[in-house]
């Protein structure tokens, strides 16, 4: 640990709160950290295969592949699994939460709701801990981040892929990726992510945003960061087999007409991913969940729930509640009609964008 | 000598000469084309197989002659041209029984009398029927081809395409058996039918329908023209293709004529975009089905006409290739949905799309996961194990269910390698050949969609989906009191 100690300080001036970072590290580490991320997806697109390529384990040893029958009845799931992972002193708690059954079946009206229910669950568990009187033991499962996996196959986002990610985007932050991206040239790839940037643009789906850096960075930090942003989404390959190319043994997979290595960037966003994920974002997409996700449900949550306590004049909650400005029921009653009229226009421009978009096609 | 002949004793070899020579017999003297197993509109036959045939006539014929006899006595029989004569009228004192049998050669001036009048039942085109089957009536085995009065001596036996394998030698009367090349006395030049349906057909054209199932983005538009190597995909025909997800299924099919070395082919090519995009994919396989319904009506419609068209126009699905994702898992629930309704009615061959993004150990896992998939449901897809004639087709296409869904790649771009120019797709890390039977499966899926199968996938789709629903209909019609919306149909039932 470094003094700083400019030289035309007396050193009686000198206070020592610069180690404060040093502290906080300490203790992070004897504490340890946690991160949940959630993978959804259709079968098939290498969620397992990319989860145990980023975090080099293997999760699903024993996954049982279903036989025709039970397939077809087939409903969307949540299954957890937890590992420890420790690196260099450095404990994390990682918990991998899967969706099989996502897209799957023909009719995949609404597939996203189990999943969406799983992630207020989560949020209203820790609600309901924050707000009890024994604090000191908080399990904190929130959902951090969300890959979603963008088949390659296609020209674009299909219709459920746009419903998912809206239903999920004041949830959870959502990181799309193009899935088994070794099916497509460069050139195809790049198209890809165009289109898909577009699209996402145009229906308006709020996906997790890289944070600006500060403009005190060095200069190659900012040029990475760039290249961060503008290669997203990222087109993943996953692996944990290990081949030989050229006397090094990397991990790749082996075709016929050559050897797709996973770790090379030239060949895949692979690298970037894990960078992301884990070596720089994965404080800051704790943080978003913490206080922006967290926090809408959070008040979301409160205000249903003294509304609900206006209109039948009893205390529900088990928190004490702070005195809050609550209007009283007339103007109420006007909000709510100018609510309603407000969705009802919103419909019909909707509609109308609907049938514009019809005659277009 | 290697000919798989059982030996004959020389009554028998003589007996079977004659009435190879005897040309009606009985199923034939109603009709003179009932033998004849290949149907009328046969014509449009793929030439290739015609070839292969007719190589398969030339091998015979030279291993015939190479091996000369026969065996006991057949030496005097086989000899060609003056000497039939006269065997013959010693045969006739020997086979009493064949005197029932009718005989016709255009050289033999005497024939047994009480059956002469058969003889202008023969057809004139010069394809005669073999017949053995005297007494037993036994229906003719294939079409001997034969030409006019070729010839006598150019080499002694054309090869007769038999449904029987062996015979016994009849004691009294021919019976079961079909005459071999060896048996017959010279060449009759039966072969040369080959010729004439080659021209024909070359003259005539073939039409073949092909439908590309699949979701969007799987690639049905550049293995369809990378297939027929030209532009016939609905992609490069419309000139303003988005690549947008339509709200639902619609069919659309496009038609090219593509000649290839004189031969003529009328390519319809149908897609159906839209198909299982959509977040609920429920009876999304509807409209295909309606489709493939409708063209068999069509066709009946034509059929049953009083004054129907020589040649009826056939816009029935002949093949139908569905994609599937490379997801390496198993089959998902809209494949098995889609193809065990299909797979009634019409030939489905499924294909892996984009196969380049599987390992080969990837590959065959889920190759083999999708055969029991498809077992476990009870799909039938193309080839189906019914519909194989005989041994040699069954082992062909044991080979070929073996290796179905075939993994395909399909591009249209082409790269260097090696110096050659192949079709391929370029990665950072390889050059994927398309055409390459170590890198992808596509020229397998060439191989028999066009160049072994083609025939005889039309032939699937008229003998048995065709008439399947031809019969459905036509007793349903029966019970429900008539042809429906007919009153401009002319139909004599």
């Amino acid at each position: 640990m470094t003094h700083f100690r400019p030289w035309n300080l007396l050193e009686k001036e000198y206070v020592g709160f610069a180690t404060l970072p040093n502290q906080v590290h300490r203790k992070s580490v004897k504490k340890g950290f946690d991160f949940t991320l959630l993978v959804a997806g259709e079968s098939g697109l290498g969620k397992s295969t990319l989860v145990n390529s980023l975090f080099l384990t293997d999760l699903h040893k024993d996954r049982k592949l279903l036989n025709a029958e039970e397939r077809i009845s087939q409903t969307v799931e949540i299954t957890k699994h937890t590992v420890d992972i420790e690196e260099k002193g450095v404990k994390l708690k990682l918990t991998i939460v899967d969706t099989p059954g996502f897209g799957d079946a023909v009719n995949n009206t609404e597939c996203w709701r189990t999943i969406e229910g799983y992630i207020d669950h989560q949020f209203e568990q820790y609600f309901r801990d924050e707000s009890g009187l024994n604090r000191k033991n908080i399990q904190d499962n929130r959902v951090h981040c969300c890959l979603y996996f963008i088949p390659p196959f296609g020209h674009g986002l299909r219709p459920v892929d746009i419903e998912f990610m809206k239903a999920l985007q004041e949830k959870v932050n959502v990181v799309p990726l193009i899935s088994k991206a070794d099916c497509l040239t460069p050139g195809e790839i790049k198209k890809l992510k165009e289109r898909l940037r577009e699209e996402i643009d145009k229906y308006g789906i709020k996906i997790y945003q890289f944070p600006d850096c500060d403009s005190d960075e060095d200069e190659e930090f900012k040029q990475k960061d760039k290249e961060l942003k503008e290669s997203t989404p990222f087109a993943v390959i996953g692996s944990n087999a290990v081949v030989e190319v050229k006397g090094q043994r990397v991990r790749g997979r082996l075709y016929p007409w050559g050897i797709v290595e996973v770790e090379n960037q030239a060949h895949c966003d692979f690298v970037k991913l894990r960078t992301m994920l884990i070596r720089t974002h994965m404080n800051d997409l704790k943080e978003v969940t913490c206080d922006v996700h967290y926090e809408n449900f959070r008040a979301q949550c409160i205000q249903t729930m003294t509304s609900k306590v206006n209109a039948e004049n009893r205390v529900e909650s088990p928190i004490p509640l702070f005195p809050m400005p609550t209007p009283d029921a007339d103007t109420e009653k006007l909000i709510k009609m100018k609510d309603e009229e407000l969705r009802r226009m919103q419909q019909m421009l909707q509609k109308m964008q609907q049938q514009m978009h019809e005659q277009d096609l | 000598m290697n000919q798989p002949l059982v030996p004959l004793s020389p009554l028998a070899v003589e007996m079977s000469w004659v009435s190879c020579r005897s040309l009606s017999c009985p199923s034939v003297r109603s009709n003179p084309l009932e033998g004849v197993t290949e149907p009328a509109h046969g014509l449009e036959a793929d030439v290739l197989s015609w070839r292969a045939s007719r190589s398969r006539l030339t091998a015979w014929r030279l291993t015939c002659a190479e091996s000369g006899s026969l065996g006991v006595g057949s030496s005097r029989v086989l000899e060609a041209g003056p000497h039939r004569l006269k065997v013959e009228e010693s045969e006739r004192t020997e086979a009493p029984a064949l005197m029932e049998e009718s005989e016709r050669t255009e050289k033999t001036p005497k024939d047994p009398s009480p059956l002469s009048e058969e003889q202008q039942h023969v057809p004139q085109r010069g394809e005669r029927a073999l017949q053995t089957g005297g007494s037993e009536g036994q229906p003719a085995v294939g079409a001997l081809p034969q030409g006019g009065q070729e010839g006598q001596g150019s080499s002694p036996d054309p090869k007769v395409e038999t449904g029987t394998e062996t015979r016994s030698p009849p004691p009294g009367g021919p019976q079961g058996g079909v005459l071999r090349g060896p048996d017959l006395l010279g060449y009759v030049g039966i072969e040369a039918v080959l010729d004439q349906m080659r021209r024909k057909t070359m003259k005539a054209g073939f039409e073949f329908n092909i439908m590309v199932v699949g979701q969007s983005g799987l690639g049905k538009s550049t293995l369809v023209n990378t297939l027929f190597k030209s532009k016939v995909s609905r992609k490069s025909c419309s000139p303003n293709y988005e690549e947008k997800i339509s709200k639902t299924v619609q069919l659309q099919s496009v038609s090219h004529v593509i000649e290839e070395k004189g031969v003529r082919m009328k390519l319809t090519v149908i897609d159906t975009p839209g198909f299982g995009d959509q977040i609920n994919n429920d009876r999304c396989w509807e409209p295909v089905v309606k489709h493939v319904n409708e063209q068999y009506e069509k066709y009946l419609k034509e059929e049953l006409r009083v004054n129907r068209q020589r040649k009826i126009p056939d816009t029935r699905v002949h093949c139908c290739i569905y994609f599937l994702p490379a997801s390496g898992h198993w089959l998902r629930p809209i494949d098995v949905e889609f193809m065990k309704r299909l797979g009634q009615i019409v030939s489905i061959v499924p294909v892996i799309a984009k196969a380049d993004t599987l390992t080969l150990e990837e590959r065959t896992e889920f190759k083999q996961r999708i055969r029991q998939d498809l077992v476990a449901n009870g799909i039938q897809v193309y080839p189906q194990k019914e519909n194989d004639e005989d041994a040699e087709e069954r082992l062909l296409n044991n080979t070929i269910r073996e290796s179905i869904p075939f993994a395909v790649v399909g591009t249209d771009r082409e790269h260097q390698v090696n110096g050659h120019r192949v079709l391929g797709r370029k990665t950072k890390w390889g050059i994927v050949e398309v055409e390459n039977v170590a890198h992808c499966e596509f020229a397998n899926l060439r191989d028999l969609l066009i160049r072994s199968h083609l025939e005889d996938l039309k032939q699937v789709t008229h003998d048995v989906h065709y008439e399947t629903y031809r019969v459905q209909r036509l007793t349903a019609g029966a019970v429900h009191q008539g042809v429906p919306n007919g009153s401009d149909l002319e139909s004599h039932l």
